[in-house]
């Protein structure tokens, strides 16, 4: 199989304004994505996500580096580039005064489809969208989602073999994220080839075959789901006790029973105790304290999440982030 | 196939098309335009002009409409600084910019649509003008070559609009930039006042300003009342210096004007 999307050592440096360092938003960037897969970007803000799928849709230039898309150069032929790839940005790049049949209609014709097959296709995405009935209207009447419905059916009016899809779901209301996630892999069964960026945990979790972690322009971690669960490590036991006074005497109990550190969260009578061995080693943990008396308000065996993965990698929460630096990423 | 079905020129139309889409569906933009200007008419015939004598007599309000027509023009290109720099806040540039169409159609799409916009206007500029008294005196063919003169203006200033909004950060900063480099230049000008009356200092401005050049060269086709400041040579050749300001103005715009499209990387 070969590689939709490759770049190696991508770099791109933001001049220094007055006043501030020049930041290198992007230092030293390596993906490949074989066709037809998903590959999801997983950062916070300012990690270099959007920079990336910017250089890649030869929005931008790279400082260093080399990247195709589809066998072709970002920079070299980027118009070639340009004619098999859908963008679809983080804020909904609709034109507000046209209606959403205008809109794509629009497009499609930028895309350098023929009249008549433009007006199929757009009718077609309308239906697929579930936009018909909004179509005629202009798109200052359309909530969030639709506006975001519509700025991803602009970007698959060409029918392109590679997506871009640059945080889709944020700033949407968790209903219309479901939504959203199912348009998303109703294309990928399609056999597109996706690119998607998040902030989400959850979301490159839910839709991608392989997660990149970003942070600070570097890939810091690459696999599937499960193996990058794996990298941090097993699984854990987590007690949440009915008595939280009891939290410092209940570690110590627990600890021949943990592999690593035991953590303790006061506010939430918790404990989270690294373990292997499955559920034998929850009804151990059950056990000696029943045994001591300790009431016990629920007990569960957890396999790690992508935020602990986050945590693993960074040091930091994904969120814990968020507010930092912007620089790299709105830019 | 044809142009028209794909290339530039096509998508120089579907840029232009989706730019004047819009006008019907933002009414207040062309109505505040409108009225704008009439509010000067207003404001100059019947307030300030009887206050103003223009040497060599003649009809202040002939006198007035064609610098109204031309500063009316002026202002317009914060209407396509301030649509550029909306495009741009909105991600719609990069949505373009994304597809493979070609770069150029952006810019050449929105200008000829804010010329046709502006020739809207004018029309009901002149019907405006022709109530409160001003002709046209001097036949058909002059009175086209000064609006043909008057529409190659707005297309520059358009350009000189698309660099302004491709500059500013956002809408608000398209709007002041625009006003207070615009308003200057529609008063130290011909526009409202015989270049006569203006302080010494302030009149070589005045002359070569290509607001008042063209000014001037409307009032001579027109046949309006066109005072001017003795022997200069932009007072005895204003049409000559109009197609020189318009060719030497897009001559630096249009290319600044495509150059930051080409490197925008917001």
């Amino acid at each position: 199989m070969s590689n939709a999307i490759e770049a190696e050592q991508l770099v791109k440096i933001y001049k220094a304004k007055r006043g501030s360092q020049e930041v290198r938003a992007l230092d030293g960037v390596n993906l490949s994505v074989p066709e037809g897969t998903v590959l999801g970007l997983l950062g916070p803000n300012g990690a270099g996500k959007t920079t990336t799928v910017r250089i890649l849709t030869t929005l931008l230039r790279p400082d260093g580096g080399k990247a195709t898309v589809g066998g072709f150069d970002v920079v070299e032929q980027s118009k070639d580039v340009r004619r098999i790839i859908g963008l679809s940005g983080q804020y909904a790049a609709v034109d507000e005064n046209l209606t959403g049949w205008e809109n794509l209609y629009m497009f499609g014709r930028l895309y350098e489809l023929p009249k008549s097959e433009t007006k199929k296709r757009v009718d077609e995405l309308l239906e697929q969208f579930n936009l018909t009935d909004a179509g005629a209207r202009t798109i200052k009447t359309y909530s969030g989602g639709m506006r975001r419905r519509l700025d991803l059916a602009g970007a698959l009016i060409g029918h392109p073999k590679i997506l871009f899809l640059d945080e889709p779901t944020t700033g949407l209301d968790p209903r219309s994220r479901l939504a959203m996630w199912d348009v998303i892999r109703g294309l990928v069964s399609d056999g597109t080839t996706l690119l998607l960026t998040t902030q989400y945990l959850e979301e490159a979790d839910e839709l991608a075959d392989k997660i990149a972690v970003v942070d600070n322009g570097t890939i810091i971690a690459k696999g599937t789901s499960d193996e990058l669960k794996a990298q941090v490590g097993g699984e854990r036991v987590e007690v949440v006790l009915a008595d939280g006074s009891r939290l410092a005497e209940a570690a110590t109990l627990l600890e021949p029973l943990s592999v690593g550190e035991i953590e303790r969260e006061e506010r939430t009578r918790r404990i989270v105790c690294p373990s292997r061995g499955g559920s034998k080693k929850v009804i151990a943990a059950a056990q000696i304290l029943d045994d001591h008396g300790i009431e016990v308000e629920d007990i569960a065996l957890r396999r790690p999440s992508l935020d602990d993965v986050f945590l693993t990698l960074t040091g930091r929460r994904a969120e814990e982030i968020d507010s930092d630096d912007e620089d790299g990423d709105v830019a | 196939m044809s142009v028209l079905e794909s290339g530039p020129v096509s998508d120089a139309l579907i840029i232009t098309w989706r730019n004047l889409k819009r006008i019907p569906r933002i009414p207040e933009l062309a109505i505040f335009a409108v009225l704008q200007s009439i509010m000067f008419v207003l404001l100059f015939a019947y307030v300030f002009g009887g206050a103003i004598p223009l040497p060599g007599g003649g009809s202040y309000n002939e006198f007035l409409m064609p610098g109204i027509f031309v500063q009316t023009i002026a202002f317009a290109s914060a209407t396509t600084a301030i649509g550029v720099a909306d495009d741009m806040g909105k991600g719609l540039i990069d949505r373009f910019r994304s597809l493979p169409m070609a770069r150029s159609a952006v810019l050449t799409g929105r200008t000829v649509a804010d010329v046709i916009y502006q020739a809207g206007i004018l029309v009901v500029l002149m019907l405006a003008g022709l109530v409160v008294g001003w002709r046209v005196n001097n036949g058909f063919a002059k009175f086209m070559f000064a609006v043909v003169l008057l529409l190659a203006f707005a297309y520059v200033m358009a350009w000189i609009g698309v660099w302004i909004g491709l500059s500013v950060p956002n809408t608000e900063t398209a709007q002041q930039l625009t006003f207070v480099t615009i308003f200057p230049l529609t008063f130290i000008s011909n526009v409202f006042v015989p270049p006569a009356s203006l302080p010494a200092v302030l009149q070589p401005i005045a002359e070569w300003n290509p607001v008042s050049t063209l000014t001037a060269s409307c009032r001579e086709l027109f046949g309006n009342p066109n005072p001017t400041i003795g022997t200069a040579f932009p007072s005895q050749h204003p049409i000559e210096v109009t197609i020189i300001w318009a060719i030497v103005l897009i001559a630096i715009f249009a290319p600044l004007a495509v150059r930051k499209y080409r490197n925008t990387s917001r």
